[in-house]
């Protein structure tokens, strides 16, 4: 840009703020990313928020009636156990694989051991299968005439065998395990680099004061990954909040209703039942959810570091 | 100054929003009137022009596929000037786009919806069907297919009653819940096939007694025992009140000591050991393979099972219809027609899109229908088959809709009932719920959508 003026003194050009191109300009330049932005995200959002408040079959003209969904969602036993499953799935997805995920990880940390990268991308490698192959695998796996059966069969075990997914306390703990599973080489591998990262003479320190392994991981592992910790409980419970495919593929939210979880609610009622409303406030109540849920956690973490 | 955008921002959001304050659903507008009479529909499709009609199917399966195919290839031979633009998605996929595309403005001119309240009951609420009683005159298409065939695709005009009223389509294939039987293992336990109802139970008893899995059933899906329990109570309940139940008419009830002693005798055959282990843990699919491969020696499951059972079992597996008391008793089996082909009424033609039904629909149709695997709706025991087990199924089904004995399935009932009774029978099945409790859950649902309805 060539100069037209003669630059005046330092300082008088703008008064005050940051040098470079006055904050109006700068929000120009975001203008195109927010454009995208709201037209496919914010538009949506907006109007699912609309249409929660109508009794709307998807076909024929909505029918305003407030708050009403909303109220089903916090009344109707079945739509609130169904949370209640989404909420047990979370101690699946997230609280498990974060435990077993420390675990594997300040062992293949500490181990040093030659072909780590191997280990490393066996762990990780269910996360980069489709979810649908997943659980239809596992649907295999926990069929009558299944693997697992036949696996506790042979060390006989036969009185454990059972229907896993048809099973009424057994189908959400099953569901859940293939989360575990699923999210585990995740949350593990996220570990691992946080740990990658730790200054090896913190640990030198921790010895020279007669810290064991437990006391090492204690006082110096777990509080220098406190970070990634947050990062793989959020993304691990958003995953376990919005679980759809899973429980799509493996029980249609069955035996009864035992497995339902509102995502597939927001599918059966909008594409199923067509009762687009209702399924409309199911979701904003999700994403309400999963907002504070995710808020909570990055506030703690937040709050701990300083 | 560093407010200001944000307020702009808002602002625009804001904005967005009061684009998007107009009622979901206030765009679509009003459907079409139909046409009034016969003699205002043109019927020589020859004369129609050159047209191009777009439809829509769920024919994407070995031999569906092949007889769409073939319809299609004659259709367009004898009638140059109208050309088919086919789209064509499996039946899940079907469900959940066809709901959008009705909803647009120029939406397929044929439609294969599913009959259901939930989908074709629901277009026809909303105007997006239009009424073939027109054209059902003009071709004939009462001598063709018969009042118990249908029914399955009528509904009054508003929608609300289900098995009456106007005509909205035409199926191509029917079919039927019976029960298959393993031939080879039913003579190993010196067993003849039953021909009352009481000879099948008794011969489940005695199958057990050998050490057989005498039913096979895969209900992790839910859907499967919906048609075992319609079975049992085709033997309990009169025809009449399954009818209206399963159509979902006020004036019937579940908590009917019929209905009950059907669900008693489902639980029975549970505490009996009759049943496959863990059948609500097991898919479909696997259930009827295993079928095949020697586990069981009755398969309760509908007629689209025959190719796949004949291929596998060849001349060891045979069909029936459920027996009735005595031997020489009116069938009465769950049932009903392969999902119907409609026409939109936002169809610019819709005289091409009858004349396309009526072709796919008539004589020529049901022979292509059953030279390909499939189940013809219409003059099915005229059709020459081949495979003992398709002359079995084939017998069957002319039998029972000549005998008007198809009763439909239950959870076409109300837009609900598939979730209420495909639940309520896991839990009936895995004994968390008495017989009692079940009728109570189906009554329930049943009489909530009955009363609403007026």
């Amino acid at each position: 840009m060539p100069v037209v003026r003669p630059p005046k003194r330092a300082g008088i050009g703008r008064e005050a703020g940051p040098p470079g191109e006055p904050r109006r300009i700068a929000y120009l330049y975001l203008l195109p990313a927010f454009v995208v932005y709201a037209a496919f995200l914010l538009y949506p959002l907006l109007r699912a928020v609309q249409i929660s408040f109508y009794d709307w079959d998807g076909l024929t003209l909505g029918r305003w009636i407030g708050l009403d969904n909303y109220r089903e969602v916090l009344t109707d036993e079945g739509l609130r156990s169904a949370f209640g499953h989404a909420l047990v799935l979370m101690v699946f997805f997230a609280i498990i694989p974060t435990v077993v995920g420390l675990l594997l990880a300040s062992v293949l940390n500490r181990a040093k051991v030659r072909g780590l990268s191997f280990f490393r991308t066996v762990v990780f490698l269910p996360q980069v299968v489709a979810m649908v192959v997943v659980a239809v695998a596992w649907r295999r796996i926990y069929a009558p005439d299944g693997s697992l059966n036949t696996l506790l069969g042979a060390v006989g075990l036969d009185s454990l065998t059972r229907g896993w997914l048809g099973d009424y306390d057994f189908a959400l703990p099953a569901v859940g395990f293939v989360g575990s599973w699923f999210e585990t080489g995740l949350v593990t591998v996220l570990l691992l680099a946080g740990m990658g990262r730790i200054n090896g003479e913190l640990y030198e320190a921790a010895r020279l004061d007669g810290a064991g392994a437990v006391r090492e991981f204690f006082a110096v592992t777990l509080p220098s990954v406190r970070g990634e910790i947050a990062v793989a409980l959020t993304l691990t419970v958003i995953a376990a909040l919005r679980t759809f495919d899973l429980v799509y593929v493996t029980t249609r939210g069955g035996p009864g209703n035992s497995t339902s979880v509102p995502s597939y609610e927001v599918y059966h009622r909008a594409f199923e039942l067509g009762r687009v409303g209702s399924a409309a406030a199911i979701g904003v109540s999700l994403t309400i959810v999963i907002f504070v849920i995710s808020f909570a956690i990055t506030r703690i973490a937040d709050r701990d570091a300083s | 100054m560093i407010r200001s955008p944000r307020i702009l921002f808002v602002a625009s959001a804001l904005g967005i929003a009061s684009v998007a304050a107009c009622a979901p659903g206030s765009s679509t507008s009003p459907s079409t009137s139909p046409p009034a009479s016969a003699s205002a529909v043109q019927t020589d499709a020859a004369k129609m022009g050159a047209v191009t009609l777009l439809v829509w199917d769920q024919e994407v399966r070995g031999g569906q596929a092949a007889q769409m195919a073939e319809l299609i290839k004659n259709f367009e031979a004898k009638y140059p000037n109208i050309k088919i633009k086919r789209v064509s998605r499996s039946f899940d996929d079907l469900k959940t786009t066809l709901r959008l595309a009705l909803s647009g403005n120029e939406p397929p001119d044929v439609v294969e919806a599913n009959n259901g309240r939930s989908d074709m009951g629901e277009f026809v609420k909303a105007g997006q069907l239009r009424p073939l009683d027109a054209y059902s005159k003009a071709y004939g298409w009462e001598a063709r297919y018969p009042e118990s065939v249908r029914q399955y695709s009528s509904y009054s005009p508003d929608g609300k009653t289900f098995g009456e009223g106007n005509l909205y389509g035409l199926p191509q294939v029917g079919e039927t819940v019976g029960i298959f039987y393993n031939k080879k293992k039913l003579n190993a336990s010196g067993l003849q096939a039953p021909t009352t109802w009481s000879e099948f139970q008794s011969s489940l008893a005695t199958l057990k007694g050998k050490g057989e899995v005498p039913l096979v059933l895969g209900n992790l899906e839910k859907w499967p025992a919906i048609h075992v329990f319609g079975t049992v109570q085709g033997r309990t309940t009169p025809a009449v009140t399954i009818k209206s139940l399963a159509f979902g008419r006020s004036g019937a009830t579940w908590k009917s000591p019929e209905n009950l002693k059907a669900a008693a005798m489902l639980v029975d055959w549970v505490d009996k050991g009759y049943f496959n282990k863990g059948v609500n843990g097991q898919d479909y699919d696997p259930a009827w393979q295993s079928f095949t491969k020697g586990t069981g020696v009755y398969l309760i499951a509908g007629t689209w099972l025959q190719a796949d059972l004949e291929k596998a079992m060849g001349a060891d597996v045979g069909f029936m219809l459920p027996p009735g008391a005595a031997a020489g008793d009116n069938p009465v089996a769950t049932g009903g027609t392969g999902l119907p082909f409609a026409i939109t009424s936002k169809s610019k033609h819709p005289d091409a899109a009858a004349a396309y039904i009526n072709f796919i629909t008539n004589k020529d149709a049901m022979a292509v229908l059953a030279k390909t695997g499939n189940l013809p709706i219409a003059d099915t025991s005229a059709q020459v088959v081949t495979g003992t087990l398709q002359k079995d199924v084939f017998t069957a089904f002319g039998t029972i809709v000549e005998k008007d004995g198809l009763v439909p399935y239950l959870d076409y009932a109300t837009p609900t009932m598939y979730d209420t009774i495909g639940a309520a029978l896991q839990d009936l099945l895995a004994k968390k719920a008495t017989p009692e409790q079940f009728l109570d859950r189906l009554e329930k649902d049943y009489a909530a959508f009955a009363s609403a309805k007026g």
